[in-house]
């Protein structure tokens, strides 16, 4: 899905060449409806749609992209690589194959890779404004990792921690270069050295720390209602703070398992509803306001207040109750209740 | 048109947008120019140079003429040769930054060079740089007055404004410089004066052996224990304790020049190359924020003041043994102390065990001399104005009717209106 939304925002030229490649106008239609269904979250029907397609269609581009797309959005980042290669073998001056490659590179932290990728696709298409915006992102996400090695390793311990789970996050949610790619916000947490200024975009203004640690300051084993109430508090902050800075697995990390989301959604799709709905807009403006603790006992609480977003689009203000349960030292979310 | 514009960037546009470290290029890159210091043979000639600072020097000097692709080589060749270096990774990260920005990427607004560890970082590389560019390092020695003895070969001289250890040898010829490292002193700089202030002592120290007993990884190579509060600290009301030689943890090659709490503070590689000098134990290691140079390698280090202060010497021993009480104090300076007291204590003293003028021996052998690095302030305890002080330790043999013994002995002398006198007195 977020590759798709990605491709289909910044790619013009797949249109194009839909046109070109297609065998023909029932051709595309089918590639449009697989397309569809993979955004659903039928990723395996459509994989076997897709290769059934490609076995009566084997050099169609527009299928072969199509199937990359669907692979990566899949996870099966490596067959996604293999399909994209190919392509890029049968069709060595399509340029978006080089920049989907790059991105799938960029986000296993093969920069080298990716930045190949990338100058072969400028090479054929020197005004190629994605591959040049992917190649800029791929540099300051370079930058950021050098910046990262020489400012944390002097650190003892905690630094060291909060590094390692710096870089999982990084490398664990791959929607983020497509994002950062799409409009060159920054999405690596570099500000954790320096945790106002710079970042004041990105940074919600209901907590001053950066995203990590989530799990530590929940942690405290508190009994009291003052120890519950802050700890609540904490964990809202470190909701809010993943959301805002589009850290995908830290703000998932927020809910506990047996979350049950509204409207009778499964939690998978739900999950990847809200990954894409992370990652997908340039920046994330979250403010929280009229917060009120509500402490039920020891290990439940509830937390409502008034929720400013604002993204890419306009802003919305909504009221709403998180319910926390206190799970292994932890207070996920058990339950997300909105209302306007 | 636009795009191809962004990929030819201007060096200088370039070098301004080296966000992290272009303020610690520009105050040197200038003068650094004008001197035509950037010919190749700057890099190669100086063989005995440190090839991790060479490749550093040499990044920064590629980034100020605006040569970022040869910059990128060259450090992440740095990077290959040592990939716990903080500083080049954060030149690697201006590198990326600029790059970045070619793009048209503002990411690069993202580090902010206020941090004291971005600051740390760039003073790191304004000192390495200084020393670099300075060409006397070589050829100038401190003007010390030295005489070591027998077993003694080496000198260790930390110059805390330069952030430098220096390594010197004994000759025939006076100090003979061998090497120098970075180091790394004090979160606030040197003059240790209390527990906790987080300062590097200045004085004259002995280094102990290596500590055997297993230490924490942020000591790295190893660590080599100097004799911080030694007998002047303690008269001058010193405190604190365990300043040290040692090296850095294993993700850390060099620290900011000054980061540690007191202790000097060499990359693990240096410290490895110095364990041959410091093995031994004992080794004189003169700390100061105020070193003279002098220009003459040639010439032995301030014989005219070693000359005198071993007649001093000779003569306190010829008093000792004549038992001329009278005489032999006239060798004390009236601020003399001692473990004990001071002059008063030491007077009645050795009236009460000279009054039967016993006939005694002493032989005193293995005199090796040091200066000791006074600062203005804390030579007032000891002395109304700034007089040398010489540390001179020897081995005593003596013999009375009564006693016979053999130890180490070590005095501090100082220079009083053109004589030497004893200032403390006890075992080394």
């Amino acid at each position: 899905m977020r590759i798709h939304k990605i491709l289909r925002k910044k790619f013009v030229a797949p249109l194009l060449f839909a046109v070109l490649f297609a065998a023909s106008p029932v051709f595309a239609d089918e590639l449009k409806d697989i397309a569809a269904m993979a955004e659903q979250g039928q990723q395996e029907q459509a994989l076997k749609r897709i290769d059934a397609y490609l076995n009566a269609n084997p050099k169609d581009a527009q299928g072969l992209f199509t199937k990359g797309i669907i692979l990566a959005e899949s996870g099966k980042r490596d067959e996604a690589i293999a399909t994209f290669n190919d392509l890029t073998k049968t069709y060595p001056n399509l340029p978006e194959p080089y920049n989907n490659l790059a991105v799938l590179y960029a986000d296993s932290g093969k920069y080298d890779l990716a930045k190949k990728s990338l100058e072969t696709a400028i090479k054929t298409h020197p005004s190629y404004a994605t591959a040049h915006e992917n190649l800029g992102d791929i540099y300051a996400r370079m930058a950021s990792e050098a910046y990262d090695k020489a400012l944390k390793l002097d650190n003892k311990n905690s630094r060291a921690q909060s590094k390692l789970s710096l870089i999982k996050d990084l490398f664990s949610n791959d929607g983020k270069t497509r994002v950062a790619a799409n409009n060159a916000t920054p999405t690596r947490p570099i500000r954790k050295a320096e945790p106002v200024a710079p970042t004041a975009a990105t940074t919600p203004s209901v907590t001053s720390k950066a995203i990590p640690p989530l799990k530590k300051p929940v942690e405290a084993v508190v009994d009291n209602t003052a120890n519950v109430e802050s700890s609540v508090n904490a964990a809202v902050d470190a909701w809010a703070a993943a959301w805002s800075s589009q850290s995908v697995e830290n703000y998932l990390a927020s809910y506990a398992d047996d979350f049950s989301p509204a409207k009778g959604q499964s939690l998978s799709a739900w999950k990847n509803l809200r990954r894409s709905r992370l990652s997908g807009p340039s920046k994330i403006n979250l403010e929280l306001s009229s917060r009120k603790v509500n402490v039920i006992d020891e290990n439940n609480a509830k937390a409502s207040f008034k929720q400013y977003y604002k993204a890419d689009g306009g802003a919305i203000s909504t009221f709403k109750t998180l319910v926390f349960k206190k799970t292994n030292g932890s207070w996920l979310i058990t339950e997300e209740i909105a209302s306007n | 048109m636009k795009l191809m514009k962004l990929f030819k960037p201007r060096p200088a546009r370039l070098v301004q947008s080296l966000l992290v470290i272009c303020c610690t290029l520009l105050p040197w890159s200038a003068t650094a120019v004008n001197q035509s210091k950037l010919s190749p043979d700057l890099f190669s000639s100086k063989t005995s140079r440190d090839i991790v600072e060479s490749l550093l020097v040499k990044s920064l000097m590629q980034i100020a003429e605006g040569n970022t692709v040869q910059a990128m080589d060259t450090v992440n060749e740095l990077i290959r040769t040592t990939p716990n270096f903080k500083l080049a990774h954060l030149i690697r990260g201006d590198l990326l930054s600029a790059k970045a920005r070619t793009f048209g990427s503002n990411n690069t607004s993202l580090i902010s060079s206020t941090t004291d560890e971005v600051q740390g970082l760039r003073e790191e590389a304004r000192t390495r740089i200084n020393h670099y560019f300075s060409d006397d390092n070589e050829r100038l020695v401190p003007d010390l007055s030295v005489q070591m003895d027998a077993e003694q070969q080496h000198l260790i001289l930390v110059d805390t404004v330069k952030s430098r250890l220096f390594v010197y040898k004994k000759s025939d010829a006076g100090l003979q410089h061998t090497a120098d490292y970075y180091i790394t002193i004090g979160k606030n700089g040197a003059d240790k004066s209390f527990e906790g202030d987080k300062r590097t002592p200045v004085g004259l120290y002995f280094s102990r052996k290596k500590l055997s007993t297993p230490l924490s990884d942020f000591y790295g190579e190893g660590a080599y224990p100097l004799n911080y509060p030694n007998e002047l600290d303690v008269y001058n009301n010193k405190t604190g304790s365990g300043i040290w030689l040692h090296g850095t943890p294993k993700d850390t090659y060099s620290r900011p020049p000054r980061a540690s709490d007191g202790c000097v503070v060499l990359s693990n590689p240096d410290l490895k190359k110095l364990q041959p000098v410091l093995e031994a134990g004992n080794i004189p290691v003169i700390i100061s924020d105020s070193i003279q140079w002098t220009g003459n390698s040639s010439k032995p280090s301030k014989i005219a003041e070693i000359e005198p202060l071993n007649q001093a010497l000779e003569n306190w021993r010829a008093d000792w043994v004549s038992q001329n009480t009278s005489a032999y104090l006239s060798n004390y300076s009236k601020d003399f102390f001692y473990s004990e007291g001071k002059l008063r204590e030491w007077s009645e003293h050795k009236h009460r065990v000279q009054a039967g003028k016993p006939k005694i021996t002493v032989k005193i052998s293995k005199v090796s001399m040091f200066s000791y690095p006074t600062r203005t302030h804390d030579a007032k305890k000891v002395t109304a104005n700034n007089d040398q002080i010489v540390v001179v330790n020897f081995e005593q043999y003596y013999a009375s009717p009564t006693l016979e013994n053999k130890m180490r002995k070590r005095q501090y002398w100082k220079q009083e209106n053109n004589q030497w006198k004893i200032i403390y007195e006890g075992a080394a």
